[in-house]
């Protein structure tokens, strides 16, 4: 018996919120991955390795495509401190991926800058054209769509980001068919690239 | 258009303007040299002098900042550049990290001569991995100069830069959540007291500043305080970069002193309103100030004449609406944004977003009743200055002031009971030739 009074907020009031990554398949570093995970612990004072949790969880990501709970096992081991330590930073953060994701995640921006520029069409015709929700992967595995919040170059609106560090700009929602395509077809190199710098140059245009 | 010799963005439209050598051939590193000869208290001196206030959005005159760190403290010292660069429509630092990162590690070194310090970690948004790799490269080039690293330029003075890369988190732009992040927590603001000039990163006196706010040091120590006080309005001087985005003709990042009105900037820089439509609201320093009317476009977008006009300067990310735009629409597309990244510490922010958001959501779903908009009044004076960080005076500037200003939407929305037209969804980008 309660001492609380009966709450009228039904089933699921006491529910937690918490939301565990998928397990995965057992992971730990390459030996590579190793070496350049204490190259950046190395930036830090020896007793505060966890400074490099960020960059050890990139590592991991790189390696396996997401964040499985096995991941955060091993980086907690890696770096000294606890599972815990570990899944309070990945759940706060939103560039990693607890589940599988496609082979391009395209990351729509959808604040304001972006959205005056007709962001919401964007997702929109990306969504419509790949037949999923934003945050779905499509069904051929090729395509995951996240709505991000401002990625700080508005002046370049609506700005889609690829894979969290490639950058597409001045994305027009009619284009979205022939841009998926081209992305399916030719890869990274069919993006415009961030800001002054086109991918695969050095110079401004 | 008033003329302006740009300081910082000098040479960012030039080729290779980020590499070392293009650095050195343009006068770069002779301030650092001129630095590391003097000492400390000479350096904050002159930074006094100049009036060089913070570009992160406080406007804290960075002088003083350093003069707060405690010289007898026998702890390492640290200086952690903020190129966290998340505030909506903000997009300065950017181009500076992109396009002249030389100018900032100079800035870097004279920061650390100033404050005692060995280290500096540049926090870099996880978004800007691109940037990370140049800038990283770029530190390994300048360390093989001579220009970084232990005894630099024979001065005996160190200093290794390192970049910390972050992975989205909005409130790591606060000083002290940036150094929760960097501890390799959740970006979490912490209570102030103790400041971090005397308790910052691993318990250490630390400076946390923005990069535009150190890429004006080498400037300032090269050419004097008394240059750069002489620029623009008083109290409010030196280059300032101001990014212009929304409803314009060419939106972008530009270079001017602070005595420019809003009108200048808008029409004369960014080429106007696209269609030559006229403004219906301005949001002058990123979204987490508050919008103003056009009335106000002769106003000076300075740190002090915006506040005299009940707004702030903030990142002076000035995010323009033309008369098309539905307020409604636009504070519920920023609410989206506050829920999104509040950070959860703080209760008053974390719930309060939330029924903001709700509240929002209703209205605009053509289900809201009157008392609606002075229950969101409500729940905002339930929210501002009863948060540790700044981010709850924040998430609650946009409500306020559309409803302040655009009450007859937010009425018009509820009486007629419609939803916000699937039409309004905003047509091709500006920039898309």
């Amino acid at each position: 018996m309660s001492f609380h009074p009966r709450m009228p907020y039904g089933e699921g009031w006491h529910k937690s919120d918490r939301q565990l990554p998928e397990e995965g398949p057992p992971f730990a570093y390459s030996d590579e991955n190793r070496r350049r995970f204490e190259d950046i612990a190395a930036h830090y004072p020896p007793e505060q390795r966890k400074s490099a949790i960020l960059a050890a969880l990139y590592i991991a990501q790189e390696q396996q495509g997401y964040v499985s709970r096995h991941v955060i096992r091993h980086v907690a081991q890696v770096i000294g401190c606890t599972p815990a330590d570990v899944e309070d930073v990945v759940t706060y953060y939103v560039m990693f991926f607890t589940k599988p994701v496609g082979t391009y995640v395209l990351q729509v921006c959808r604040t304001l800058s972006c959205a005056l520029n007709g962001a919401e069409r964007v997702t929109d015709e990306i969504c419509k054209h790949l037949h999923v929700r934003p945050g779905e992967t499509d069904a051929t595995g090729t395509f995951t769509v996240q709505e991000f919040e401002c990625l700080g170059a508005c002046d370049r609106a609506p700005v889609v980001m690829i894979n969290n560090e490639h950058w597409q700009e001045h994305q027009r929602p009619e284009d979205i068919p022939r841009f998926l395509e081209d992305l399916r077809r030719r890869g990274l190199s069919a993006l415009s690239g961030c800001h002054l710098v086109p991918a695969g140059e050095r110079e401004p245009r | 258009m008033a003329q302006f010799e740009p300081v910082l963005t000098r040479y960012v439209k030039e080729p290779g303007s980020y590499t070392l050598d293009f650095h050195v051939q343009h006068g770069g590193y002779e301030a650092m040299r001129k630095a590391v000869a003097m000492t400390p208290d000479a350096i904050i001196d002159e930074l006094k002098k100049s009036g060089l206030r913070g570009r992160g959005g406080a406007g804290f005159p960075t002088g003083m900042k350093w003069g707060f760190v405690p010289k007898d403290n026998p702890k390492p010292k640290y200086l952690l550049i903020n190129a966290d660069e998340s505030e909506p429509g903000t997009f300065k630092d950017h181009v500076l990290l992109e396009r002249n990162p030389h100018l900032l590690f100079e800035g870097c070194v004279i920061g650390c001569r100033a404050i005692g310090a060995k280290v500096c970690y540049i926090y870099i948004r996880g978004e800007f991995y691109h940037m990370q790799r140049q800038l990283e490269a770029e530190i390994a080039k300048a360390r093989a100069a001579g220009y970084l690293g232990p005894n630099i330029l024979g001065s005996g003075q160190d200093c290794e830069i390192y970049v910390h890369r972050g992975a989205g988190a909005y409130e790591a732009g606060e000083e002290t959540a940036l150094i929760e992040s960097l501890e390799g927590k959740r970006a979490q603001p912490r209570i102030k007291p103790p400041f971090p000039a005397v308790v910052g990163l691993y318990g250490c006196p630390t400076v946390v500043n923005n990069v535009e706010t150190v890429c004006n040091v080498p400037p300032i120590i090269e050419r004097g305080a008394a240059w750069f006080a002489a620029i623009g309005p008083e109290k409010n001087q030196g280059p300032k970069l101001f990014c212009v985005s929304g409803h314009v003709k060419r939106p972008g990042t530009y270079e001017a002193h602070m005595g420019i009105t809003l009108r200048e900037l808008i029409y004369d820089y960014a080429g106007g309103i696209r269609n030559d439509r006229k403004i219906k609201a301005i949001i002058p320093g990123g979204s987490s100030v508050n919008v103003i009317l056009p009335d106000k476009l002769d106003t000076q977008a300075s740190f002090d004449a915006l506040v005299a006009a009940g707004t702030m300067l903030g990142s002076a990310a000035c995010i323009v609406m033309d008369e098309t735009t539905d307020m409604v629409w636009a504070a519920k597309n920023l609410i989206h944004f506050y829920k999104h990244e509040s950070c959860g510490k703080c209760t008053p922010c974390r719930e309060g977003v939330d029924w903001l958001y709700k509240i929002l959501d209703k209205i605009s779903r053509g289900d809201g009743e009157m008392r609606d908009i002075d229950l969101l009044l409500n729940v905002c004076n339930n929210i501002g200055g009863k948060t540790l960080c700044p981010f709850g005076d924040a998430e609650i500037a946009p409500v306020v002031s559309t409803i302040q200003h655009f009450r007859h939407e937010y009425e018009a929305y509820i009486k007629q009971g419609i939803a916000t037209p699937a039409d309004y969804r905003s047509a091709s980008p500006a920039g898309a030739h």
